[in-house]
């Protein structure tokens, strides 16, 4: 008992949720933070210089019009893929799904692309994959869906699961379709181009954008002024208020799932129509997880979600930069991404809770 | 009297800018004494507890134990300087037995043979009864509570903090627990209660200090003081606690209710075999322990459960005529216009949305309202505006999230939504619970205002003397059955707790 201790130096308690201006100022702080310790980082690890460091990663991500184009495009659809989870996660229907999701959209497009893209017009065509596309992603969630409605199973494990047949299936149709015995499909459609996203105005990718922007708004106003999107808020916060107030819950659940995996699948339908023109089990390449992070992080709100899609892919297109750059392996050029995520995440820690300096510390007796 | 076990001097605590806990409070806790913290609901009895056993840190204040100066960061600080507490959420671990429950993170010097000793020990000195091999699922909440005090006192506890400790209790528990804490008090114990009950209040304590809005509003000795005094300290005005209950002359049958049963998921019968009548003017006070059936029956009513063969419930209104409800889903009942209102027990959990503003909840009910898929905003905000200034309800907008506001509050948008549809049949469970005294009896108020407009009013109570006070019929329930109908005016508080707990038998 004789050992008194000291005052603490510090404490930590809850605080006020802070204004807009507060918020972005922290923000700026963290970024600011974030490139200081990777400075630190960069300098004392890898013996670079960090500026140069830094102006790589930008380059990487804008240093070029056909960067800045395909930094737009992936941004586009991790975009769309985290939209797509919006209407199920702010029910609390975690979806794993998506990689599987956007598998089936993309494999439904392949087929179409390889079974008709010579015979159909492009923009009919087109047409027809993005409606295929849709009810692929769709049936892919619709099993999950009906069981968490009907007997209320774990939606976790059971989308995660569809992965994997979905994966299957993939690697099953490679094999069919592959001619070269190379074990991949190969891009479709090479010369005829019978499919592919036609270049507007000149550029390839606008209608990547064209099609991800709509979707977004749609999503953000089906979420906050329609009436199925007010359902979806209250199922979301309590199911017995949805009862209470004569929602059918099952109802609600199986038709935003089915919400979720269409625009999933339209997901893959862009992906292979608009991107790669092949099929591979890599073709959801991890984005249905990445855009986990990303659904989160805009607490569910797709507007949100345009930037910090942004600024995922720019660290990742910067990392890949400056591990070619400047010879570095992409270990290094992953922890300097992982530094900016760290702060940049704990500015959540900074607006909910406040740290209390003890002034005046009374020193032990 | 000695120098005081505990000093507590000048201690604040804030969350954030609104929400001031603590502020500049004093209080001295002695060795052989029962000291009473009272106060309203978020008076910040707990959070000054909590200072005290580490789990808040202050900001601002120091704290003495025995004249010296403490610091504690940490429960463990706590722990090491002798003072314990017993939360209101019980800390066990279900699948441990109660030995191990006492054992649990101490050093492996205390060997399970030694400690059954000991506990023993504890539990002959000061009367508890324990068995240290039972699991804890298969306790009941009094031995929950009894195992956390030995647990506490076990690990060599001086100060005891007990927050809210016979919530849950049934009379002869309380009676129990208040001889052992007697015995603790003999054998110089220094013992916290937090409560907010006034008559165990006046029964258990030698001081009582009282907090208002985070601050000590003075302490003084049982001896010297009486119910309505410390009614006057806690609320900080001179309040007079009278409910009215005026007579309504002109009565319809609203509610038919004939044999309802409802059979939970584990095929237990938890209403059984209710039959009564309900009418306009009059509020039917429901009694009854808690879980006997009262939240069933209400939600069975509403449409919320579903009702076994044979049930049936016909309500009459004016204005729509007469419907069986047994039967119909709430959305079937919403979309027939029928005027059913239910204020639920779990006002965040069922009634209301948390994270949604006043506009968005009071568009809860007729969402579906208006042409086209787009919800229409207009008219519910109005609403809103409404209920905000005829029941002076405090948010800083409409759009505020209603679970950042005070459960009055909340309750005051709950039920103002509910009566703002003009309902025929008004249900409210535990409406008043966990609201300070002044809100209480707005609530009060407003209930009579409606029995007074005509409305069918039930209101499901836990409180017995505001049930006398207030219902026109009182009806007991016990284990899902109706074990009696009594006349508000003559029924007295031992009858309606007789009938409570022994259910009649069967004629």
């Amino acid at each position: 008992m004789e050992k008194t201790k000291r005052d603490p130096l510090f404490h930590v308690s809850k605080k006020d949720e802070p204004g807009f201006l507060a918020k972005t100022v922290t923000l700026l702080i963290a970024v600011f933070c974030a490139l200081l310790v990777s400075a630190l980082f960069i300098y004392f690890v890898t013996g670079l210089d960090p500026i140069s460091v830094y102006i790589s990663m930008f380059k990487g991500a804008f240093g070029t019009t056909r960067r800045t184009w395909i930094t737009v495009r992936d941004t586009c659809l991790l975009l769309l893929i985290s939209v797509s989870l919006a209407p199920a996660f702010r029910m609390r229907f975690w979806n794993c799904g998506a990689e599987g999701q956007i598998l089936m959209g993309g494999l439904s497009t392949a087929a179409l692309m390889i079974y008709c893209g010579e015979k159909i017009p492009t923009g009919l065509l087109l047409l027809i994959m993005l409606v295929t596309s849709a009810l692929c992603g769709a049936l892919w969630s619709f099993l999950p869906a009906y069981f968490k409605a009907k007997y209320d199973t774990n939606e976790t494990l059971f989308t995660l699961m569809m992965n994997y047949v979905a994966i299957q299936l993939i690697e099953f149709f490679v094999d069919v379709w592959d001619k070269k015995q190379s074990h991949s499909v190969g891009i479709i459609n090479m010369n005829t181009m019978g499919g592919w996203f036609p270049k507007i105005l000149g550029q390839q990718y606008i209608l990547n954008v064209l099609i991800v922007a709509v979707i977004t708004v749609f999503v953000y106003i089906y979420m906050h002024y329609s009436k199925h999107g007010y359902e979806n808020a209250v199922v979301g916060e309590s199911v017995a208020t949805a009862r209470y107030a004569g929602i059918n819950v099952p109802k609600v659940i199986r038709n935003n799932v089915l919400l979720s995996g269409a625009i999933a699948g339209i997901a893959g339908f862009v992906e292979v129509a608009g991107i790669s023109h092949t099929i591979s089990k890599e073709t959801a390449g991890g984005r249905g997880f990445t855009a986990i992070i990303v659904c989160w992080l805009a607490k569910f709100n797709p507007l949100s979600m345009i930037l910090i899609s942004l600024f995922l892919v720019f660290l990742d297109k910067g990392a890949s930069q400056i591990a070619s750059d400047f010879g570095l392996n992409t270990f290094a050029s992953n922890i300097i991404t992982g530094i900016m995520l760290f702060f940049i995440l704990s500015c959540e820690f900074f607006n909910n809770y406040r740290i209390s300096f003890n002034r005046n510390r009374k020193e032990g007796e | 009297m000695a120098e005081a076990a505990v000093s507590m001097r000048h201690i604040s605590k804030s969350f954030g800018k609104k929400v001031i806990a603590n502020k500049n409070v004093d209080l001295d806790i002695y060795h052989g004494e029962i000291l009473s913290l009272l106060g309203e609901n978020g008076s910040g009895k707990t959070t000054l507890m909590n200072m005290l056993s580490g789990v808040y840190y202050p900001d601002d204040g120091e704290i003495l134990i025995d004249g010296k100066h403490v610091t504690i960061a940490s429960p463990k600080d706590a722990h090491d300087l002798g003072i314990g507490m017993i939360h209101q959420h019980f800390k066990l671990i279900d699948v441990f037995t109660a030995l191990e429950n006492i054992l649990i993170g101490l050093p492996k010097e205390n060997t399970e043979k030694n400690a059954r000793a000991q506990v023993k020990e504890i539990c002959d000195k000061y009367g508890f009864e324990l068995d240290p091999d039972k699991k804890v699922y298969d306790m009941n909440v009094s031995e929950k509570e009894t195992l956390e005090i030995v647990k506490t006192l076990y690990r060599g506890a001086e100060v005891l903090i007990l927050d809210e400790p016979t919530a849950v209790l049934t009379p002869q528990e309380i009676r129990k627990l208040f001889t052992i804490l007697r015995n603790m008090r003999e054998d110089g114990k220094a013992i916290v209660i937090i409560t907010h009950k006034l008559n165990e209040v006046m029964e258990i304590s030698d001081r009582i200090s009282v907090l208002r809005k985070g601050e000590n509003a003075g302490t003084v000795l049982k001896t010297e003081t009486n119910e309505q005094q410390l009614t006057e300290m806690m609320v900080g005005e001179k309040i007079t606690l009278n409910i009215t209950r005026d007579f309504v002359e002109d009565k319809t049958k609203r509610l038919e209710v004939k044999h309802l049963s409802v059979t939970d998921i584990e095929n237990k019968k938890v209403v059984d075999d209710i039959t009564f009548d309900l009418y306009s003017g009059e509020i039917l006070g429901i009694a009854g322990i808690s879980g006997s059936g009262q939240k069933e029956l209400l939600e069975a009513i509403m449409g919320l459960q579903k009702c076994d063969e044979g049930s049936s419930v016909i309500y009459n209104s004016t204005a729509h005529g007469v419907h069986e409800l047994v039967g119909l889903s709430t959305k079937e009942i919403i979309a027939h216009g029928l005027h059913l209102a239910f204020v639920p027990e779990d006002r965040l959990g069922m009634g209301l949305v948390g994270n949604m503003g006043m506009t968005d909840n009071v568009m809860l009910k007729r969402y579906r309202k208006g042409q086209g898929p787009f919800l229409h905003r207009k008219q519910p905000e109005q609403t809103a505006q409404k209920i905000k200034d005829e029941l002076e309800v405090l948010t800083p907008d409409l759009d505020y999230p209603v679970r950042r506001l005070s459960g009055g509050n909340v309750q005051k948008i709950l039920v103002g939504r509910e009566i703002n549809n003009k309902p025929t049949v008004l249900m409210t469970a535990y409406a008043v619970r966990g609201l300070d005294i002044n809100t209480s009896y707005a609530i009060y108020n407003l209930l009579n205002e409606q029995k007074k407009k005509g409305v069918a009013v039930i209101y499901v109570g836990e409180d017995l003397d505001v049930l006398l006070a207030l219902s026109d019929r009182i009806m007991v329930l016990c284990s899902g059955k109706m074990n009696g109908m009594l006349d508000g005016r003559t029924a007295t508080k031992e009858e309606v707790g007789y009938l409570m707990t022994h259910l009649k038998e069967e004629a």
